[in-house]
């Protein structure tokens, strides 16, 4: 029986994750510090901080060039994006925007986070992973952080005529808006 | 028939035996968006056989029913597909609010459920429970025909000030 401590990795189906990529993930982060540099804020390790795999906070003008290296480079080949989201963590800066990368080779996974102030933007990911796209939009709909570059940044879960960002933590439980109208249809979009 | 030509009497009589009619052959149009939707699916397969009230045939089509039963919660998005297909139907329409989230929003009290769909369409009878059983909904049917045979649903009482404005006219 393992310690009752929340920091202590636990086994996945997978086996012992944070043990099997121990090694592989303290490689990969000593690559990073010494290719970005000031770029990599942090790293959070599983078990010293509750997480299963390693948080790596980067400044948000490096993200797209961390999240490139990660896909790309021959020492990660983090090829798969399995979601991307935000918190709010209502400290400034506020909103956290979370990368899950994972790779389908080695079946190593990692966080990378970048953190934005209200009203700040971030350069999109759709130039990587074109299924960024959708999460990309939720992440705007969801909590108003705006991606430079995303070819279609419009609201994709709450109506358009929705005002606000319903999981900024300040937005009100019951702050009901109602469209009982159908919503305008984007005639343009239904071309080819 | 009075001598100017009313035919107050006649209607009055004749709308007594459509309404019977149409109470006993209520073509339902299933809105089933959650748990309750099995429950309504139950109501109409053989163990309760809505059938035996007159209501087992189901239209997909909003054109071709004339009763609208809402079985689930209905979202903040989902509204105005409700609304639209409501207005898709053709008069005279009937709508059942089928469990606790259409009626009131059940226990999805917050921004993105809305609060019963009496906020976006009128409702002739509330089903509760969470989700009811099928004797429920047929409770809520044989309730609905009641209402129909006495002329007191929103379609009726829309009847009835239509016609009171046009005699003023």
């Amino acid at each position: 029986m393992r310690g009752t401590d929340i920091r202590t990795p636990v086994p996945t189906i997978y086996g012992d994750f944070a043990q099997k990529h121990a090694e592989r993930w303290r490689l990969q982060v000593e690559i990073l510090q010494k290719k970005f540099g000031a770029a990599i804020e942090e790293v959070r390790w599983p078990g010293t901080t509750p997480t299963d795999v390693p948080i790596i906070y980067v400044a948000k003008e490096s993200i797209i060039e961390v999240l490139r290296e990660l896909k790309e480079g021959a020492e990660f080949q983090y090829d798969f994006l399995a979601d991307l989201t935000a918190t709010d963590e209502e400290i400034e800066p506020r909103f956290e925007v979370v990368y899950n990368l994972a790779s389908l080779g080695t079946s190593a996974r990692i966080r990378v986070k970048a953190r934005v102030r209200d009203g700040e933007d971030l350069p999109t990911a759709t130039v990587l992973w074109t299924g960024a796209n959708w999460a990309e939009r939720e992440v705007w709909d969801m909590f108003g952080v705006k991606f430079r570059g995303h070819p279609d940044l419009r609201r994709i879960l709450m109506d358009e005529r929705w005002q606000g960002h319903p999981l900024r933590k300040d937005y009100p439980l019951r702050g009901y808006q109602l469209f009982p109208d159908t919503q305008p249809i984007h005639t343009e979009l239904l071309k080819d | 028939m009075s001598k100017d030509g009313s035919s107050s009497f006649l209607t009055t009589r004749l709308d007594a035996i459509v309404d019977w009619g149409r109470k006993n052959a209520l073509w339902p149009l299933p809105f089933g968006t959650s748990c309750c939707g099995i429950e309504m699916m139950a109501t109409f397969a053989a163990d309760y056989d809505i059938g035996r009230f007159g209501a087992e045939a189901l239209r997909f089509s909003p054109r071709q029913a004339d009763l609208l039963i809402v079985a689930g919660i209905v979202n903040t998005k989902m509204a105005p597909v409700l609304k639209n297909i409501y207005d898709q139907m053709a008069d005279p329409k009937w709508v059942i609010s089928m469990g606790a989230c259409a009626s009131s929003g059940g226990i999805f009290n917050v921004y993105s459920v809305t609060q019963g769909i009496d906020t976006i369409i009128p409702v002739d009878v509330y089903v509760p429970g969470c989700p009811p059983a099928p004797e429920g909904v047929l409770h809520g049917l044989l309730r609905l025909q009641e209402l129909i045979q006495k002329g007191e649903t929103h379609h009726h009482r829309q009847e009835r000030a239509r016609r009171a404005a046009g005699k003023e006219a």
